[in-house]
């Protein structure tokens, strides 16, 4: 039906997306493939720190990356299930659930992940994955790292920096006893200057979302933020996003939106529904309204204040603790005031989510604070990033509707 | 001008018709599984009553589940904006609402000119809906419409612990097996929804007068257990059941 293109639709499609598809496919091929290149491989947790494993060029692989595949193509109930028939409970985050099931039963979108040589486990998102990959240790008999970073309430005590630093220097003791080779420092000081450089460009993407109208919105940096999770600290990620950047600056001057006729700006709070993220997106859309930013694509590079590039690995220990999910509630109600600020949004809508209780807990009170200190509406949609059987379609709908009332009426009446 | 506003809703479809800037008629019907068709049928049988012909010339809101459903409606506005007009129609100095229906509870915060300025609905779950209390009238072999008498009868209101309607009517279901009186069997449902909305009003920012709106406030044992958990008192419209409805035909006054 190549007549029947809308060429509205078609300027507006972002042209990098193509790329990042060819990226990921050739990296989980690699990965898969890693049995015959001999490459060991890791998996990882989202926010650890991964830049070591590249730099002992060991292949990072992201469970809860792949179980937002697994969301996204609409497979989450199916494996969840199967937890649950393992005797999971369903209450366990659904990303845990489908890949812990996902192991024994090869299932998924790309028939599961391929097996790990070592497993690294930090506890900057939650505590969920400390339980979790003691399981995948069992299952596939393989060792584990832990890495804990302290709580940061409200701020980096010098007997946490001691404390995480000494376990990074562990790490790196742990992955030469594993990969039985010492580390080549000149080359972690590369991969953390790549990291660095990687996460600058996507907060420069990311800040792109600032002009009227904004030239990406939420949906499409959910998926652009693929490679700075798995892939910071390589050229490929620099490179990939830096053209993404040129095509948002152009979009800019452009004048070419992310929605066709942005009204209203939004800011996102929490992991998306990845089930539902077309039908959100349109929803949102045919109301006028973008989500402009939201608190956790800009997770990946919320901490680049505490790193020092020409001295990455001492930095590291700061800036993987002090990430989105590992502070106090206040300090995330003031970053997310901050978002507000800077990116003009018109109000606040916050995905409680079933599976990610850091994430969730606390809402109430930052949608609290953001009510009193910028007196915005905000919405609260109750669902699951990927166990579509936590989303309710008519409810959803209506609160969308009711909210964009709200919004609209706030400027000048329904 | 003429206005009509069809709410049609989970359980029940409530039409409100306006003219002159007063309601001329109103009427509900059961929504049954057709809501297309439970729309279409309410607005004939509303003008049918009403005597009045030329369907035409009536801007039409609608609103409640079905919205999308009712193809001859001019514009479709959620229920949280048409029952914000409607109180405010029903008393005009309202700030704060609370609706009960068939399987939504919702607080609206308004400001001093009646604009929504915050909202809170039930999560999904029916417990402190209508359907809870259909649920337990069945378990208790008692028409509902005779739940808020009886209850008002009770010395001693039994506690409902759980929250979920599944097992509060198990509980519900044990507490008659003890032979527990059904008046304070009632008024401890009342009490239990009391307290599950109250905490809704809570989140949303209670404000004074408060209206409450919606087809529970018909029950005089919600009303009072409410009250007794929010300290104050809830206007009750005897149109509170038709909130949704008024405020669609009100809101419909504003189509061009």
């Amino acid at each position: 039906m190549a007549e029947g293109k809308d060429p509205e639709k078609e300027k507006r499609k972002i042209k990098s997306v193509k790329k990042m598809k060819a990226i990921m496919t050739k990296y989980y091929k690699k990965a898969k493939l890693a049995w015959l290149t001999r490459k060991k491989i890791a998996w990882i947790t989202s926010g650890g720190p991964v830049e070591p494993l590249i730099a002992m060029n060991i292949i990072p692989v992201y469970p809860e990356n792949h179980g937002a595949m697994i969301g996204a193509s609409k497979m989450g109930v199916d494996l969840c299930q199967k937890a649950e028939a393992m005797g999971y409970s369903s209450d366990l985050c659904s990303y845990a659930r489908s890949d812990i099931s996902c192991a024994p039963a090869k299932g998924g979108p790309i028939g599961g992940l391929p097996k790990p040589n070592m497993l690294i486990c930090c506890n900057n998102i939650c505590g969920t994955v400390l339980k979790w990959y003691e399981v995948q240790a069992r299952y596939f008999n393989v060792p584990l790292f832990i890495l804990d970073t302290p709580f940061c309430h409200t701020q980096f005590t010098q007997e946490a920096r001691q404390y995480v630093k000494k376990q990074v220097e562990e790490y790196i003791l742990f992955l030469e006893k594993v990969c039985k080779k010492k580390m080549d420092h000149d080359r972690m000081k590369e991969v953390g200057r790549l990291s660095v450089e990687a996460q600058r460009l996507w907060q420069a993407v990311l800040d792109t979302a600032q002009n009227r109208p904004a030239p990406l919105s939420a949906f499409d940096a959910f998926f652009h933020l693929a490679l700075i999770v798995t892939l910071r600290g390589t050229r490929q990620a620099v490179d990939y996003y830096q053209e993404l950047l040129a095509e948002m600056k152009q979009r800019v001057a452009d004048g070419i939106g992310a929605i066709p006729n942005e009204k209203h700006r939004l800011l996102w709070d929490n992991l998306p529904i990845w089930y539902r993220t077309r039908w959100l997106s349109q929803k949102f859309a045919a109301a006028d309204a973008c989500l402009v930013a939201d608190t956790y694509t800009s997770a990946w590079c919320g901490a680049l204040q505490y790193i020092d590039e020409n001295n990455f690995l001492e930095s590291m220990a700061e800036g993987y603790s002090r990430i989105y999910l590992n502070i106090g509630i206040d300090e995330m109600a003031r970053q997310v005031i901050q978002m507000i600020d800077k990116y003009k949004a018109d109000g606040l809508v916050m995905h409680s989510n079933r599976s990610c209780k850091p994430y969730s807990f606390g809402q109430l009170d930052i949608q609290r604070i953001v009510r009193e200190e910028r007196g915005l509406p905000s919405l609260m949609i109750e669902a699951d990033m990927v166990d579509e059987r936590f989303f309710s379609e008519s409810q959803i709908d209506t609160r969308i509707d009711a909210f964009m009332e709200v919004v609209r009426e706030r400027k000048s009446g329904i | 001008m003429d206005t009509a506003g069809i709410d049609i809703g989970s359980i029940t479809a409530k039409a409100a018709l306006f003219r002159n800037g007063k309601i001329a008629a109103t009427k509900l019907i059961f929504t049954g599984y057709n809501s297309e068709a439970a729309g279409e049928k309410l607005f004939a049988e509303i003008l049918r009553d009403a005597g009045i012909a030329g369907a035409e010339k009536f801007k039409i809101v609608a609103t409640g589940y079905g919205r999308a459903s009712v193809s001859f409606a001019d514009k479709a506005i959620t229920e949280i904006s048409c029952h914000a007009a409607g109180a405010r129609y029903l008393n005009d100095k309202i700030r704060f609402i609370i609706d009960i229906g068939g399987q939504d509870s919702k607080a609206i915060l308004l400001d001093e000119q009646g604009k929504v300025k915050n909202f809170v609905m039930n999560d999904k779950c029916a417990a402190g809906t209508g359907r809870f209390l259909e649920v337990m009238a069945r378990a208790l072999e008692i028409n509902l419409d005779e739940f808020g008498t009886i209850s008002g009868q009770a010395k001693n209101p039994s506690p409902i612990s759980s929250l979920c309607t599944v097992f509060a009517e198990s509980e519900v279901i044990s507490l008659i097996a003890k032979g527990m009186a059904r008046e304070d069997i009632i008024a401890g449902i009342h009490e239990s929804i009391g307290a599950r909305v109250a905490a809704l009003a809570a989140r949303a920012g209670l404000a004074k007068p408060a209206m409450i709106t919606g087809g529970v406030a018909k029950n005089a044992g919600v009303v009072k257990a409410l009250e007794k958990a929010l300290g104050l008192t809830l206007e009750v419209s005897p149109h509170a059941q038709f909130a949704g409805a008024i405020g669609a035909a009100i809101l419909a006054q504003n189509l061009s």
